[in-house]
Order: C-alpha cells, then structure tokens, then sequence
C-alpha cells in the first residue's frame, strides 16, 4: 500500500468521494467556531481597538496563499517526474484557489492597514512580495487557460511552476534588500517568542485548521470534477471515432 | 552552435527588425518620461536608474516573440532538433543571439540616454555596467518564456504576463546597483548578486527552455 495508489484516478475517486463529506463538515465546524470565537468572543487589542479582528481573516488566507503555490510546486513535480494525471489536475484546481487567498490577504490587510498605518497600500517587503505572488499566480492560470492540449498545458505550466517557484523566492529576498518594512513580524512561529496573545492565539489556531479544510475540501471537489470533464470528453472523443 | 548563432544574427540584421527597432522603443520610452513627469532635472536625475532598467526591460520584451516564432513556423526548428546539437545548445545559442540584437546595443545606448535623463555622471559607468551584466539575463529568461508560447498563435500577451514576474529580481538589483552609486553608497552586494542572477540563469534556464520546446515539439 502506498500513496501513488492514489494516483489512478479511480481510487482516488472513491478515497474522495469518502473524505469529501468529512472534510466538508469539518470546514463549516472550525471556520464556524474559529471566526465566530474571534469575532464576538475575544477581547478588543490596547492599542489596535477591534481592527485586531481581522487577524482571523488575514492570518490564514495568507498562509494558504503561500502553501498552496508549494503544494502546485509539489504537485507539478510529481507530475514531470512519475506523470500521475491526478497530480496535473490537483495543480491546476488549486490555481485559483491560491490566486483568491492572495486576494483576500491583500484585501484584509488594505482594510486593516488604513486605520492602523494610515494607508491602504505601502510598498512593503511583505505585501510587494504578495503581490508578485498575485502576478505568478495570474501567469500560470493564464498559460493553463491558453493551451488546448491538456497534457501540453500540464508539461508547460509544471516547467513554468517550477521556474516561477525560484524566481518567486529570488524576488521575495530582492524586495527585502530593496525596501525596508512596515509589516510587523511574524504572528505565529514555532518557538513562541514573538506569539499574539493566548485570547487571540487559540481562535486564530481554530480559524486556520478551518481555512485549511475549506481549502482541501475545495480542491478535492475541484480536482473530481476536472476528472470528470477529462472522462466526458474522452468519452465524446470514442463516439467521434466508434 | 556558431554557424546556428551567424544564421540568427543575419536573419536579425537582414529582415531589418532586431537592432534598429527595439533602439528607438528604448529611446521613444525614454524621451516619454519627461513628458509624463515634467523636465525639473532633480525629479529626472533621481528616477534615471529605474527608467532606463525598465526601458531597457521593456524593448527586451518585444524582440522576444520572434525569438522561435519564425523558425517554429517554417519547419527549420524541428530540423534543428534533429541536429546533432542538443537541445539546451541550442537554446542558450538562441539566446545568446538575442541578446547580442537587443540587450547589447541597449547597454550601449543606456549611458547617452542617461546623460538625457541627467543622470548624475558616477551613474554612466554603472548604468553601462549594470545592463552589460543584467540583459543577458533577460534574454535567457526571455527566451524560456518565448519556449513555453511558442507552439501558441497568440501568445504575445500572455508572455508579456509569463516572462515580466521573472524578471523582477534582476530589474531590483541592476536598478539598485546603479541607483545605490548615484546616492554615494556602495553597489558591491547590489552588483554582485545582480552578476549571481545572470550566472544562474545562464546556468539553468536552457534547461527548462529546451525541456518546454521538445514538449511543444511534441
């Protein structure tokens, strides 16, 4: 028994159509608790009053925003190296997903940075780095939507997903060296010297286990039904040819 | 590879497109600026580095298209990969030949147009040093993005959108290796790490340009 088994299609179909459920409950659950606890439940910042709130919203966007291009770098290996269609297709479902938590990180972080820094936008390492994030994101979805062969398109956008993914880290240390920073450090790290407080810490940890899921949730379905449009239209392609 | 990169340089010189076309964009771009922000030359002066990184930036994306396009539509590119060349040669010869066209005469531009932008006169050896060492970078990512579009009919746009992320460290480091001198700073690390990009590429993009051409040759 091993992962790959998972690579046909059918299995992984079925391992879905069983997890599916489950991860959608658990999506509404932690998103319910985690950001209804945050919202209502918790105490207004000293300094930042209740725009504190927003944390709840930015924290986890932004991470997926992140993990979810490493996981199509992941993906996109798996697919040039042991050619898994269902690897491809992940890649490619989880594209816009990631493309709209960059959105909503540089949204949430706009509508907290007007009262708190006084500005909308500023040319931050961090929120620069977002948005060169937003351009590859918005490249690779374009290139997958530009070529009609679908396994040219997978071999394209894996080599183009590779690439992005250094020049992508190359351009987040540029930035760095380029410009100094607003953005605070980070809100959460292993070593719990810099944490938020402990009213904020255990929401925000709910809220993210939720965002998460919601996003496994959305690229298993997404993933199913870029298969079955894959089944379709060969199934149109037999009835041309029979 | 050199008889691949004589026939590049020829075709480029004698279908009159590659040096004259992508110099006068590069000039019309730059003449543009003091029309945009108003001619005080202490405004120019301190914007010069980046308008002529990204005006050298933006006349490099032009040529690119045609770059494969041409050798793609009459047949003679997958005779070259039959060639006893391969492929990855073949692409770092493109590349080469690119940047000899467009990056090269832009280098050598670069100082005069500075001059116009009244670029204080520490920058002329920087701007020329900068984009002698950073172009060649622009050409070999160019040419992986000219790679991945080429099979595409209109792909012009969307490698604009491919290959413009891509170049965003080296536009950062070659316009602070120039910008940091002008201040009175030192460019050391700038330059270095400017140098260290173009290296890299040199290094690995043929890899990945050569792995999307045999795929879109497929």
């Amino acid at each position: 028994m091993s992962i790959w088994e998972y690579a046909n299609p059918r299995r992984f179909m079925r391992l879905t159509d069983l997890v599916l459920p489950w991860a959608t409950a658990g999506t509404v659950l932690f998103m319910a608790v985690g950001l209804i606890w945050g919202f209502f439940f918790t105490p207004d910042d000293y300094e930042q009053g209740s725009t504190v709130k927003i944390i709840f919203l930015h924290v986890p966007s932004a991470m997926l925003a992140i993990n979810v291009w490493f996981m199509m770098l992941v993906t996109s290996l798996v697919w040039l190296i042991r050619r898994h269609h269902v690897s491809a297709l992940a890649a490619k479902a989880a594209a816009p997903i990631g493309v709209t938590m960059t959105l909503i990180a540089l949204f949430t972080g706009a509508v907290w940075g007007e009262p708190m820094w006084g500005t909308y936008w500023a040319w931050d390492p961090r929120l620069t780095s977002f948005m060169i994030l937003f351009v590859f994101y918005l490249g690779y979805i374009a290139l997958w939507a530009a070529i009609e062969d679908p396994d040219t398109a997978a071999d394209l956008t894996s080599v183009l997903c590779i690439v992005g993914s250094v020049f992508a880290f190359l351009s987040r240390y540029a930035v760095m060296f380029w410009n100094q920073g607003l953005h605070q450090g980070a809100s959460l790290s292993m070593d719990k010297q810099e944490h938020v407080a402990n009213a904020f810490y255990f929401p925000l940890i709910v809220s993210i286990i939720g965002f998460v899921l919601f996003f496994i949730t959305l690229v298993l379905l997404r993933t199913r039904s870029e298969i079955r449009a894959r089944r379709i239209s060969a199934l149109l392609a037999r009835e041309r040819q029979g | 590879m050199i008889a691949l990169m004589k026939r590049d340089l020829q075709l480029a010189l004698r279908s009159g497109g590659g040096f004259g076309l992508s110099l006068a964009f590069f000039l019309i771009v730059v003449m543009f600026v003091p029309f945009g922000v108003g001619p005080e030359s202490g405004v120019l002066a301190r914007i010069a580095p980046g308008i002529l990184w990204i005006g050298a930036l933006l006349s490099c994306l032009l040529s690119l298209d045609r770059i494969f396009q041409l050798d793609y539509e009459d047949g003679s590119l997958d005779l070259l990969t039959t060639a006893p060349l391969p492929m990855e040669g073949i692409v770092a010869m493109k590349a080469l030949a690119h940047w000899l066209t467009t990056g090269l005469p832009l280098t050598l531009a670069a100082p005069v147009l500075g001059f116009l932008l009244s670029l204080p006169s520490e920058g002329y050896l920087w701007i020329f040093l900068s984009l002698a060492v950073g172009t060649p970078a622009l050409s070999f990512l160019g040419t992986f993005g000219a790679a991945i579009t080429v099979g595409l009919k209109r792909g012009g746009l969307l490698l604009s959108l491919l290959v413009l992320p891509l170049y965003i460290p080296t536009l950062i480091f070659g316009a602070q290796s120039v910008t940091l001198v002008v201040e009175g700073q030192t460019n050391t690390s700038a330059f270095l790490i400017l140098a260290a990009i173009s290296l890299f590429t040199f290094a690995l993009i043929p890899f990945a340009a050569a792995r999307a051409l045999r795929v879109n040759l497929r």
